[in-house]
């Protein structure tokens, strides 16, 4: 058996973290568990849109009673911590900022950078802890012969979250346990079951988190109004590919790039949401073979393999958290700024998602699509 | 497994039940467990100690038996003398540092009809009496203003409330929930026409607390039933809770007679002074003001109270910062806000509140383990680093 360390679990009252409490405290190490209070449901409760009752998932009080059980069983100190400041200023206002600019974005991301890895990392070791452990399907091992940390995808590659774990760096590598790499969901579920309890058989969660019902359009209106600011005007011109003006729409923050339904307008071709222009607020439609392209730029580039890119590189880039990984040639282009290039065009690459760099099972880096 | 030392000093949230108060009611979940209201023998039994339990409350408030009405705590007796008194169109006058229980209560009775003005306070803590007195209006029903805060122990102008509130003919009630057992009481010094206490903040059982109405004072009920508490709150009497509560009231009597108060404020003041003096970039919260003799709050620059709290209970030692919400993570706090503290000390702020069970080893253990935790987390703070290297 390894040492015994001091690991603080993050604990979201789900099966994966619940989970990864009960093995660590199972081989004998001194767990605490954490769950951070992120944003609170009842703010936006009653908001046009909005559910009257808290039935968002983002710190449900359900959730903390589940992962505060969970200690209970295990007979591990717990705490909820509160980071609904920092929630709020580094992933929920650039989330609708980032839907108001005509980006598609990805909170998850944000939030394993700036809260998960970061704040409660620090909160992790001023308690006492040598490392934090949470429930991502990711594999964390330090690599000899580069002298680096690296993450790598997981076994069980349907529930790879590589994806949204492209930002941390060095230092929160190599303070992060990552227990549930080496096993598969069932055999998660089978462990739960095996530690006794109760939440092993709970869903899944999909949805961002702080977004009730997965209704982002209703959630920016509720959130504006909230602050006293009303949905900036955002209707615009919907344009094809060759400029021509064929209809107009409610507001650029309803489109995504790749989105076919919703248009508002009849052709005899499908047409698709090719580029969202933020600046002009037009929505450019094409063709389905508009929507491939060969390259892309890639900003606020997190390398984790390599420490730089001195000359271009092989990888497979994923470029949306459900996207087979694709083959491209990666350079740099300017000052935190990559350019891809793949080898087969790929479809609705979508600015305001994240581009992540793999080199077989390692993660190369990533960066977020301009 | 070796157990792990726990030294408690976070009585203002709840207090341990001394030995003596739970000699005294044992008696009553079995021996004597007759319905009060009863005509028999038990009930005559438990009827007798309901009464004498009255008359150790009045003693300790001052007032007469027939002015306190048990109740189930300080959220009930703060809400039965709310709403007990105001309607719709009422003006309330309250302050912004109080404990939930009547800030609450004064936000529904805005949604009800009322206005409610809260007072603000100084950067000690404490209101300003003109201030209330400026903000009286014709239709003010009641005037609702702690005695002590429950987070800094900051002490109130009560007195001179109650002459304000004498003058004007208003209702003055006053949340004496955390003076209650700390500091001697007198409703008629204070002027005041309700005081509510809890029971567990001064070492009865939680679930158990008196209000003082005073006579004459007409409360609308909260609770319909039998005509228990002269009508003034229904239910069957929590007799336990209500003898355990009498005996802590009597040694809290005896506790000023013997002066134990002072000793507490000793220890406090240690507690206080060593940290201010032995950790830099420290402060207390309610400087200049008097306070209850159990408490102090002290602000910790560069770091987050939340993570003090848990890496110092992780060691044994309970303290609190701020009000916990339904998750039981930590909000911050409208008090040290309301003081127009930083909003980054008010979340570096740390409350020790003393109760009668500890012992001054329990002071060392505190002050040996405060300072080398509150190092380390500001080793690992980024802002402490950033700030010692520009420096």
């Amino acid at each position: 058996m390894p040492p015994s360390k001091t690991i603080a679990v993050a604990m979201s009252g789900g099966v994966d973290s619940s989970t990864v409490a009960a093995m660590l405290r199972a081989e004998g190490h001194r767990v605490i568990g954490l769950t951070m209070q992120l944003w609170n449901q009842r703010r936006l409760a009653g908001h046009t849109g909005m559910p009257e009752t808290v039935q968002g998932r983002c710190c449900s009080l359900d959730d903390v009673y589940d992962a505060r059980r969970v200690a209970e069983t295990l007979g591990i100190p717990y705490y909820v911590v509160n980071h609904e400041d920092r929630f709020e200023r580094d992933v929920v206002r650039p989330f609708v900022e980032e839907y108001l600019s005509g980006r598609t974005p990805i909170p998850c991301s944000l939030c394993n950078n700036h809260l998960k890895f970061d704040q409660l990392l620090i909160v992790a070791q001023q308690i006492g802890a040598d490392a934090l452990a949470t429930g991502h399907y990711a594999r964390v091992e330090f690599d000899q012969a580069c002298g680096r940390w690296l993450l790598k995808r997981p076994a069980d590659r349907s529930k790879d979250q590589t994806y949204f774990l492209f930002g941390l760096t060095q230092e929160q590598l190599s303070r992060t346990l990552f227990p549930l790499g080496e096993m598969t969901k069932p055999e998660v579920r089978d462990l739960a079951r095996h530690h006794g309890l109760a939440l092993a058989e709970k869903p899944d969660s999909q949805e961002i988190c702080f977004v009730p019902g997965g209704d982002y359009k209703n959630f920016l209106d509720a959130y504006l109004a909230e602050q006293g600011d009303a949905l900036p005007d955002t209707a615009g011109e919907l344009v094809t590919t060759d400029g021509n003006v064929i209809g107009e729409h409610g507001g650029i923050h309803h489109f995504t790039v790749g989105q076919r339904k919703g248009l508002g307008v009849a052709t005899g071709s499908p047409l698709y949401v090719i580029q969202i222009k933020g600046d002009t607020r037009q929505v450019v439609v094409g063709n389905q073979e508009d929507l491939y392209c060969k390259t892309m730029r890639v900003k606020k580039i997190n390398l984790i393999s390599v420490a730089d890119l001195s000359e271009p590189m092989r990888v497979q880039v994923k470029i949306r958290h459900r996207h087979d990984p694709a083959s491209a040639q990666l350079e740099v282009s300017g000052a935190d700024e990559m350019t891809i290039t793949f080898d087969q065009p790929q479809r609705a690459v979508t600015p305001g998602q994240a581009a992540v760099f793999y080199d077989g099972d390692v993660v190369v880096g990533g960066g977020w699509i301009a | 497994m070796k157990l792990m030392r726990r030294v408690y000093f976070d009585n203002n949230a709840s207090t341990p039940v001394l030995s003596e108060v739970f000699d005294a009611m044992r008696p009553y979940f079995g021996e004597h467990f007759g319905n009060a209201s009863s005509i028999h023998h038990h009930g005559q039994d438990t009827r007798a100690a309901v009464e004498r339990a009255r008359e150790s409350l009045a003693t300790l408030v001052g007032c007469r038996p027939s002015e306190i009405v048990f109740t189930s705590g300080g959220t009930e007796g703060d809400n039965l003398a709310i709403f007990g008194l105001a309607r719709s169109g009422d003006h309330v006058i309250s302050s912004t540092i109080e404990h939930h229980a009547v800030l609450n209560a004064c936000k529904h009775l805005e949604e009800m009809g009322c206005e409610v003005t809260y007072i603000p306070v100084d950067g000690s803590g404490q209101v300003d009496p003109d201030d209330v007195r400026r903000v009286l209006r014709a239709n003010t029903r009641l005037i609702t203003i702690m005695m002590a805060n429950n987070e800094t122990g900051v002490l109130q102008p009560v007195e001179e409330i109650g002459k304000i509130a004498a003058e004007a003919d208003v209702y003055f009630h006053t949340d004496g929930v955390q003076a209650a057992g700390k500091v001697p009481l007198d409703v008629n010094r204070i002027g005041c026409d309700l005081l509510s206490i809890s029971g567990h903040k001064m070492h009865a059982p939680q679930g158990v607390g008196a209000l003082y109405v005073r006579k004459g004072t007409l409360l609308q009920p909260m609770l319909y039933g039998g005509r228990h508490e002269r009508s003034r709150r229904a239910g069957t009497e929590n007799v336990p809770g209500i003898v355990a509560l009498g005996k802590a009231a009597e040694l809290a009597q005896e506790t000023f007679q013997r002066g134990d108060d002072k000793t507490m404020a000793a220890s406090r003041d240690r507690i206080q002074q060593t940290i201010l003096e032995n950790v830099e970039a420290t402060g207390l919260n309610g400087e200049g003001a008097a306070r209850v003799p159990n408490t102090t709050n002290i602000y910790f620059e560069y770091i987050e109270g939340e993570a003090l709290v848990i890496a110092l209970d992780l060691k044994g030692l309970a303290v609190s910062t701020g009000a916990a919400c339904s998750s039981g993570a930590i909000e911050p706090s409208h008090v040290l806000t309301a003081m127009g503290l930083r909003p980054d000390r008010a979340r570096a702020s740390i409350r020790f509140s003393l109760g009668k069970q500890n012992t001054p080893e329990e002071v060392d253990f505190a002050l040996d383990l405060v300072p080398q935790t509150v190092s380390r987390l500001r080793e690992l703070s980024p802002v402490y680093n950033k700030t010692t290297v520009s420096s």
